[in-house]
């Protein structure tokens, strides 16, 4: 189970970066996105891995997982889930205004102040 | 003082839903409301500066759950001279938005106002190292929607950029506390201070990845080189007084450092050793010497303004980065001059650019409405942000060469006294083409309303300023005693009731 968790989280972190080193806002998005479920589960993870144990008081258990860390990537879900919609709405804003989904900027602003154009 | 030290969190909160629900459609209330509430933060704050500076560090355990279990609020001097500081330049710059009409260009500006400053001073008090990360996101997402007030193409595609930036930050930064959870199993911030120096010796490699990883996510918001790439494009592209106050933003990822690296990994800790001063050092001597070559270089007024911050951002984190009591007491001082400093140039940058029809520096344009005053104003903004004397640029920039005497003192010298011979120079390039080469046609009797306030906002940072020079005395006192209780964690670890402190 360890070398499954870590190789996901591995694989979507890898995955993430790859995709928000793309030019256009639709592939940095996912990869943002990429990189928020790969820190959920890295968050996780943190609390170490149980398998079939109560997170909250239960006078039958025989031992407890981390509840924690449940209540941290909650959090974190909620946070990245907004910032998602955020930035999905700002990056359908910038495509409708400047009819281009490029992320970096315009060749023509980068000849104006002073960088090589394309 | 108990309940006061949750108020700089719970009243900007109050008032910005307010503005939202309430007076959505009134522009006039939301000044009101917006200028009140500030007012009334800034009082809280003075007052709380007052009660840290006779107290020891107050905890505010949210819920009555003890440390560190519950969620705790920690008033110590460092929080309370940020909340005086943040509170000081977020007043001025709403006068200034006030007073220029900024705010009515887009809607809801005097609620993400609000919430911007929640997020700030929450992450100032905070005291919980994931509660952090929770008001960091807080002021982020307020930022993103005052960054791109008042709409523009280009604005939002900065703002595209500038988000995508930052949510890969935060990332980062939770992958730093899940790290730091998983070797401590602790979030408590003076809990953590407590496990990292009694960590056992096989735990430390992933301690010296947490500690890192926190590094990289407080260098992106400091914009420190490499990790500065947001900030000239953001900070050209936001309207001006925005721009204003996200001077404050970069300092909170200075005092993220200052508080994480003296509470949790003080330099003495066996784990980590000097590792963090060892890379903050010479980032923060490239962050200097590309915000001088920023400065000389740049293209218009705006990313001048913020090529000058990305430099007074290096100065400071060299002052930080040695760890000792007297560099951290200049660093301090450093701090307040230098965000006072930039948030008014980037203000009297955006009266220039309202004035003038362009915001190019490569050729000079005819001479703007109320040039004579605009001018001596950024002469003055100019002065206090390059150190020259006799404004507390010099004092702070002094105070940091004497204490970086020892080791690296030659490098660190000639770093700091050379770029700001550069920086000297970017700006009196940009003033000569501003001022001095505008034709003499003068401006035509142009419509603009003469804007009362915006000249009174300017002017009280400067008088600001000029306190902080005059008064620098019983300033850098304070700033000692605040890095004395930097260099003395017992104290904030005690005030958790936790075993470990005094």
């Amino acid at each position: 189970m360890e070398a499954l968790i870590a190789s996901a989280v591995g694989l979507m972190t890898a995955a993430g970066i790859y995709l928000i080193l793309r030019l256009r806002t639709f592939p940095v998005i996912v990869g943002l996105s990429m990189l928020t479920y790969a820190v959920n589960v890295f968050i996780f993870a943190s609390g170490r891995l149980t398998v079939g144990l109560p997170p909250i008081l239960d006078s039958t258990a025989s031992g407890y997982t981390d509840p924690l860390t449940q209540a941290l990537v909650l959090t974190a879900i909620v946070i990245s889930f907004g910032m998602t919609a955020v930035i999905v709405m700002m990056a359908l804003g910038a495509f409708l205004s400047t009819g281009s989904d490029r992320i970096d900027d315009a060749a023509e602003d980068r000849a104006e102040t002073g960088g090589r154009a394309e | 003082m108990t309940h006061w030290i949750i108020a700089p969190v719970v009243l900007p909160a109050i008032i910005g839903a307010l503005i939202v629900l309430a007076m959505r459609r009134d522009l006039l209330l939301q000044r009101i409301f917006g200028l009140a509430a500030t007012v009334a933060l800034l009082a809280i704050a003075l007052a709380l500066l007052v009660a840290s500076s006779r107290n020891p560090p107050e905890v505010y355990f949210l819920g009555d759950w003890p440390a560190p279990f519950g969620i705790v609020m920690v008033l110590d001097r460092l929080a309370a001279l940020m909340l005086a500081l943040t509170a000081f330049l977020a007043l001025m710059v709403q006068l200034y938005a006030v007073g220029t009409g900024w705010d009515a260009r887009g809607r809801h500006f005097h609620a993400l106002f609000q919430f911007q400053l929640m997020g700030i001073c929450g992450a100032f008090l905070t005291g919980d190292a994931f509660n952090l990360f929770v008001f960091f996101e807080v002021l982020l997402i307020a930022s993103y929607g005052l960054m791109i007030h008042s709409g523009g193409a280009q604005r939002l595609r900065a703002g595209v950029q500038y988000i995508a930036y930052n949510l890969v930050g935060s990332t980062l930064f939770l992958f730093g506390l899940a790290t730091l959870y998983s070797v401590t199993g602790t979030l408590n911030m003076a809990d953590l201070a407590v496990k990292a120096a009694t960590l056992p010796a096989g735990d430390a490699a992933l301690l010296r990845v947490a500690g890192v990883l926190l590094l990289l996510v407080f260098a992106i918001k400091g914009a420190l080189v490499p990790l500065h790439f947001w900030l000239p494009n953001t900070y050209a592209q936001a309207p001006g007084p925005v721009s204003a106050l996200f001077a404050v933003m970069t300092k909170v990822g200075a005092y993220a450092v200052l508080r994480i690296y003296t509470l949790i990994f003080p330099p003495g800790t066996e784990a980590t050793g000097t590792l963090f001063a060892d890379l903050l050092m010479p980032a923060a001597l490239v962050t200097l010497v590309v915000g001088a070559i920023g400065v000389l270089g740049a293209s218009s007024l705006a990313r001048l303004v913020a090529f000058a911050a990305v430099a007074s951002m290096g100065t400071l984190f060299i002052a930080i980065a040695a760890f000792t009591p007297q560099a951290t007491a200049a660093a301090l001082y450093y701090m307040l001059h230098s965000t006072l400093a930039a948030a008014v140039l980037f203000l009297i940058a955006d009266l220039v650019t309202a004035r003038r029809a362009g915001d190019s520096l490569h050729h000079a344009l005819p001479a703007i409405a109320q040039q004579g005053l605009i001018a001596a104003l950024f002469f003055a903004g100019a002065i206090a942000i390059a150190g020259m004397p006799p404004l507390s640029g010099f004092l702070g920039k002094l105070l940091i060469l004497d204490a970086s005497r020892g080791a690296g003192m030659a490098l660190i010298w000639s770093t700091i006294l050379i770029t700001s011979l550069v920086i000297i120079m970017g700006f009196a390039r940009a003033g000569s083409v501003l001022f001095w080469k505008s034709h003499a046609s003068p401006a035509e009797p142009d419509a603009r309303p003469a804007e009362p306030l915006a000249f009174v906002a300017v002017f009280a940072l400067l008088a600001g300023l000029a306190a902080l020079t005059i008064f620098a005395g019983p300033v850098m006192e304070m700033m000692q005693a605040t890095a004395a209780q930097l260099y003395a964690p017992a104290g904030y670890i005690g005030a958790n009731a936790l075993p470990g402190g005094v």
